[in-house]
């Protein structure tokens, strides 16, 4: 069964939405490294943050007996949006830009603190346990038969590939053309004088972390949805894989954090497929350390000549 | 309310509605942030979960941002008056009301507790503690007419403050090590305490051996439990599977971790610090993996058990019946007691930590212990000085990776099983944030933070569950107030005048 | 020498068979060395000599590829094309074949850098015995020795106090010996990088910019220890400065780059009444005093401060 090109679809298919989700992580690390040059190792935790925020909305939602599928999700899609986006802006404010300037590590530190403050913060509130949700999004299109084997491309799967497509479309146009896209490049360039031209750094800064957030608790949702259980310990795995796919996409790049993001889904899609499940997340890591070792600037990344 | 300008006693205006508009910002901030997380719980029940309201504890939560963040304003904006006048009288309220159970007995401490903000008695003791801050402040502001320190006067101030606990360690070292000595024999030193005396110096020992790796050398390990947990794995397949005794063990397994070390090292230890630090996040998550995968060679998820506890140097079980060779209490003409295999256990691990900390005291004052600094603080110099800096950060990583093993093969011997859940990630942060609170390269800062992040939660079992939670606030507020770590002070390893040579600062 | 010929010697390499100006041993010669990142050439064809007991100085505005060289010498980068050969008591060593660290261990290059590189929280001592590593390390017999508390490495360690002591006294260090290296003025801190280098008993002392930001008598101060290097110990030193008046006043052996390319070469007079030079400054229109004068140098020396190389 594992020669047949039906189940190499199928894999594709689980890899490309694996990828999405992970991409859309890896946006919000590589945005934060490319204008403070910090890994934001809480980054995973938003995400955590974004999935617990939308389970907690559906929850509502069925509740007050809002059941139509498209409003909850529209509502549960701008409540995560929105309140998780504070959790980035917050973590900016109170953990970082203190920071700003100081050694990488005291940086980095800081950001596992922040990581570990809140896996445990939503540990203490709402409890250890797996939370599990029934599938909102259920059924499919066939996509193709192979005997007893059916390949289906399954509703949800395609609502994560489409709104990854959008807000990367939107996100694109925004960071290109708008003055917000001008002021992040001009940070990332060089935030002295970005400044003394009158670019207002802080803002800049907290609304790359805002951004960040917003996509990271997009994806979030997906995986709840996705997979239709959480616990507080997603962001971890979540987050160390999305970072992995923005350096292989070259950190700081953003078409490069989606392609390393995919890239990794795929990976982690058919390494689950055609070899061992359980070695899954060592073929990520391995990964990781791969590109390091031997490019570190990434497959989009630009190359960086060490200045003595 | 009317906007009404002030001029403060430092002679800046004071802008009321500015005031009022920061508070309110961080409430409505707060608000957001708590009521979705904190407004909502999910609560897990059969065949699925429901949701429970506590909007009282959002409201609480705004308010007391708001009010603290007044405070805050009003202390920066030199105006401590207020704070100065409602510190005092709300923190002996909320004392009262906390120690109610004792001083009123149970039940009116029960009523009177009910008025308390949060359930949680630990957040309200955390908000007792902050309130007597803000208080502190308030009367320095008031007296001083300063408010802050420059970073670098604070900076200085720790630094003289971490001179002094150096210098006391060299009279606090040896009384610690005294106490340490006798505290097996101490009346009052149950099992428990002794359990608890154990894990504490274990951790001190993970701690001094990652400071050699974080604090002397500068690289961020976040793998450190997979030198542990390859001691410990090699110690257990050892002793169980070919029957080699601890003794012979012990060593093996260490080694073991150096070459692990060595071998994870090689290829990465010339990435850039934060590089090097998730990568070897990603190695100790691996190596957690394949424990977790390698049925045959590691039992899984079982982990292994029956793994055998230490003998008396070879010569002697703490056994009560022992059919061939000698008991430990036949051998001293005591009485059996399983204590005795407890407090054996405490003076190997003590024994244990001391070699490692006399090792670190001694390396520092070698080449390559001042090559591990220099590189710490500037590796491109140390290429032109002709350093090798890939072996020489070989040499932190191996010695490290050892000492970790060394830790794990006790730790194996004295639980007896092992098994991959004690070797996660965040056994790995717990002994980074005893690194980084204690001060990096400071030994009797590990020991301080050990018994504080350890020690004290052992004792106060309701701290526990918010332990890790304080250990991620008190990371990010070290390198917040000071990134070199609270108790963080280096002293010469050589000196040209003075002292002469450099004494042993620490203990 | 008229401008038109000086120009063509710049493009080719300079017939190195003469001897040097300036006079002195040959202790490095470097031919054809080229540097490209990418697409850019940071370096073109550039060929020098420099000699023992003499310091030659390379000069050359903004961008002009001193730094580069540096890096090619000292093991930082590695040249694309070109010969970098030291001649070493030991034998001859090819400098674009050692990299890293092993240019300082084995070949003897020690070198300080544009923007001071100390261990700024170890102490002025230590870092004088840091710079002593190697041989210490051998002594402790790679830390065994030096564990066990053995009489062998603590007499080599007190006689690597002695070398650092013999330096701080030169360099008027030896009150601060205690004190951490990075609290030192600003001029104090440049006289430490020198004398750390010297402290690894290099055959040639290459110095990054060591008078960018003294004071005239912390200037003079360097001169000194500069000429005392030069003179007592005999010691080829290549030097990139800004200062004109450093770089006249002890220079003698002067090289002038611009734009990767040599344009210059000679002792200080003569390259101080070349055209080339003179246009390389100056720019090609403007009518301003010639190079030489002080505030010539100190003016580019304050452009140069953030020369990028790459």
């Amino acid at each position: 069964m594992q020669n047949t090109f039906a189940y190499f679809l199928d894999q594709l298919i689980n890899g490309l939405t694996l990828g999405s989700i992970y991409g859309l992580i890896a946006i919000g690390y590589t945005m934060v490294y490319g204008i403070i040059g910090m890994i934001n190792f809480a980054h995973g935790e938003i995400f955590m943050i974004g999935a617990f925020i939308s389970i907690i909305t559906f929850l509502i939602l069925g509740l007050a007996g809002i059941t139509w599928v498209p409003l909850a999700l529209l509502i549960v899609l701008i409540a995560a949006m929105m309140l998780t986006s504070v959790y980035g802006w917050a973590l900016e404010r109170v953990a970082y830009r203190p920071l700003r300037g100081s050694p990488r590590l005291a940086a980095l530190i800081t950001a596992i603190g922040m990581s570990i403050f809140f896996q445990n913060y939503v540990q203490l509130l709402q409890s250890a346990r797996n939370k599990p949700m029934q599938p909102v999004i259920s059924g499919g299109v066939e996509v193709m038969r192979e005997g007893d084997y059916v390949v289906s491309l399954g509703y949800m799967q395609g609502i994560i590939m489409v709104l990854t497509i959008v807000l990367m479309a939107i996100f694109s146009l925004m960071i290109a053309r708008t003055t917000l896209g001008r002021a992040q490049r001009a940070c990332e360039q060089d935030r002295d004088m970005a400044a003394l031209i009158g670019v207002n750094v802080d803002r800049t800064i907290s609304l790359t972390f805002v951004i960040g957030a917003t996509l990271a608790s997009v994806a979030g949702m997906m995986f709840l949805l996705y997979y239709g259980v959480i616990d507080f310990f997603i962001g971890f795995l979540a987050g160390i894989k999305a970072f992995t796919a923005a350096v292989l996409g070259g950190i700081g790049s953003l078409p490069g954090a989606m392609l390393g993001g995919l890239l990794i889904g795929l990976i982690e899609a058919f390494w689950s497929g055609y070899f061992t499940v359980e070695y899954k997340d060592v073929a990520a890591f391995s990964i990781l350390v791969l590109v390091l070792i031997f490019r570190p600037t990434g497959l989009l990344g630009k190359p960086d000549i060490e200045k003595v | 309310m009317a906007a009404k300008t002030s001029a403060s006693p430092a002679g800046r205006p004071f802008d009321r509605q500015a005031m009022l508009k920061e508070a309110g910002a961080t409430g409505l901030v707060i608000f957001a942030l708590a009521f979705g997380l904190l407004g909502f719980r999910t609560l897990d029940v059969p065949g699925g979960i429901d949701i429970q309201y506590r909007f009282g504890d959002v409201a609480a939560a705004v308010a007391i941002g708001i009010v603290g963040r007044i405070a805050l304003i009003l202390l920066r904006e030199r105006r401590p008056l207020p704070v100065l006048l409602t510190a005092p009288p709300l923190a002996v309220v909320l004392l009262v009301v906390l120690l109610s159970k004792f001083l009123f007995g149970p039940e009116t401490g029960a009523e009177l507790m009910r008025f308390l903000p949060f359930e949680s008695l630990v957040v309200m003791w955390a908000i007792l503690i902050v309130i007597v801050v803000l208080g502190l402040r308030a009367a320095r502001v008031h007296t001083h007419m300063t408010s802050v320190m420059t970073a670098e006067e604070r900076d200085a101030r720790m630094d003289r403050i971490g001179a002094k606990v150096q210098r006391a360690a060299r009279l606090l070292g040896p009384l610690l090590l005294g106490i340490a000595v006798v505290f097996p024999f101490l009346p009052f030193a149950d099992r428990r305490l002794l359990d608890i005396g154990i894990l504490v110096v274990t951790y001190i020992m993970l701690g001094w051996g990652l400071n050699i790796v974080v604090g002397l050398a500068g690289l961020l390990d976040l793998g450190y439990v997979a030198f542990y947990a390859v001691g410990a794995y090699s110690f257990a397949l050892l002793a169980t599977g070919l029957d080699v005794s601890f003794w012979v063990a012990l060593p093996f397994a260490g080694l073991m971790a150096a070459t692990a070390g060595v071998l994870l090292g090689f290829p990465v230890l010339r990435l850039r610090g934060d590089y090097l630090a998730i990568v070897t996040l990603g190695f100790g998550e691996m190596i957690r993996i394949i424990l977790l995968n390698w049925y045959e060679f590691t039992n899984g998820p079982d982990g292994i058990s029956g793994i055998p506890r230490p003998s008396f140097f070879g010569l002697a079980l703490f056994k009560r019946n022992v059919a061939d060779g000698h008991a430990f209490h036949e051998l001293f003409g005591l009485e059996f007691t399983p204590i005795h295999r407890i407090i054996f256990l405490f003076y190997l691990i003590l024994a244990l930590a001391l070699v490692v900390n006399i090792f670190t005291m001694r390396i520092r004052k070698l080449p390559v212990g001042r090559a591990w600094e220099a590189l710490r603080e500037d590796e491109t110099a140390c290429r032109s000085l002709g350093i090798n800096p890939r072996n020489t950060k070989l040499t932190a990583f191996g010695i490290g990776a050892m000492f970790g093993g060394f830790a794990g093969s006790f730790f194996a011997t004295r639980q007896g099983f092992i098994s991959p859940e004690s070797f996660t990630f965040i056994e790995s942060a717990v002994i980074l944030a005893i690194v980084v609170l204690g001060g990096f390269g400071s030994q009797i800062g590990v020991v301080i933070a050990a018994i504080l992040l350890i020690g004290l939660p052992e004792f106060f079992r309701e701290l526990q569950q918010y332990r890790m939670l304080a250990f991620g606030m008190a990371m990010v507020l070290i390198m917040i107030w000071r990134p070199a770590g609270l108790l963080a002070h280096r002293e010469p390893t050589i000196r040209l005048f003075g002292k002469g040579r450099a004494k042993e600062a620490e203990p | 020498m008229s401008a038109e010929t000086a120009v063509a010697q710049g493009a080719t390499s300079l017939d190195l068979a003469g001897p040097i100006p300036g006079g002195g041993e040959v202790r490095l010669t470097v031919e054809h060395l080229t540097m490209r990142f990418g697409g850019l050439v940071a370096i073109d064809d550039v060929s020098f000599q420099a000699a023992d007991g003499r310091i030659t100085a390379i000069i050359g505005p903004n961008g002009a590829g001193k730094t580069t060289v540096f890096n090619c010498l000292t093991g930082f980068y590695k040249p694309t094309v070109g010969r970098l050969a030291l001649h070493h008591p030991k034998g001859e060593f090819l400098l674009e074949r050692i990299e890293g660290f092993r240019t300082a261990q084995d070949a003897g290059v020690a070198r300080t850098f544009q923007n001071i590189r100390l261990f700024p929280r170890m102490t002025v001592l230590e870092n004088l015995i840091v710079a002593q590593h190697n041989k210490l390390m051998r002594a402790s017999g790679y830390t065994v020795f030096g564990l066990l508390g053995l009489k062998r490495y603590r007499e080599a360690e007190e006689k690597a106090v002695e070398l650092a002591r013999y330096w701080l006294d030169r360099t008027l260090l030896t009150k601060a010996a205690d004190q951490e290296a990075g609290n030192l003025p600003y001029g104090d801190q440049r006289r430490l990088e020198v004398a750390r280098a010297m402290c690894t008993e290099p055959v040639l002392l290459c110095l990054d910019e060591p008078a960018a930001g003294l004071n005239p008598r912390e200037s003079q101060l360097l001169n000194q220890l500069l000429m005392f290097i030069r003179d007592e110990h005999k010691m080829g030193i290549l030097l990139i400065e800004h200062d004109m008046s450093v770089v006249m006043g002890i220079s003698d052996h002067i090289v002038v780059l611009d734009y990767g390319r040599k344009i210059s070469d000679g002792t200080p007079e003569q390259v101080r009444s070349d055209p080339a030079v003179i246009r390389a400054y100056l720019g090609e229109d403007e009518d301003e005093e010639p190079v030489g004068e002080t505030a010539a140098g100190q003016e580019s020396a304050a452009r140069e401060g953030d020369e990028r190389d790459a």
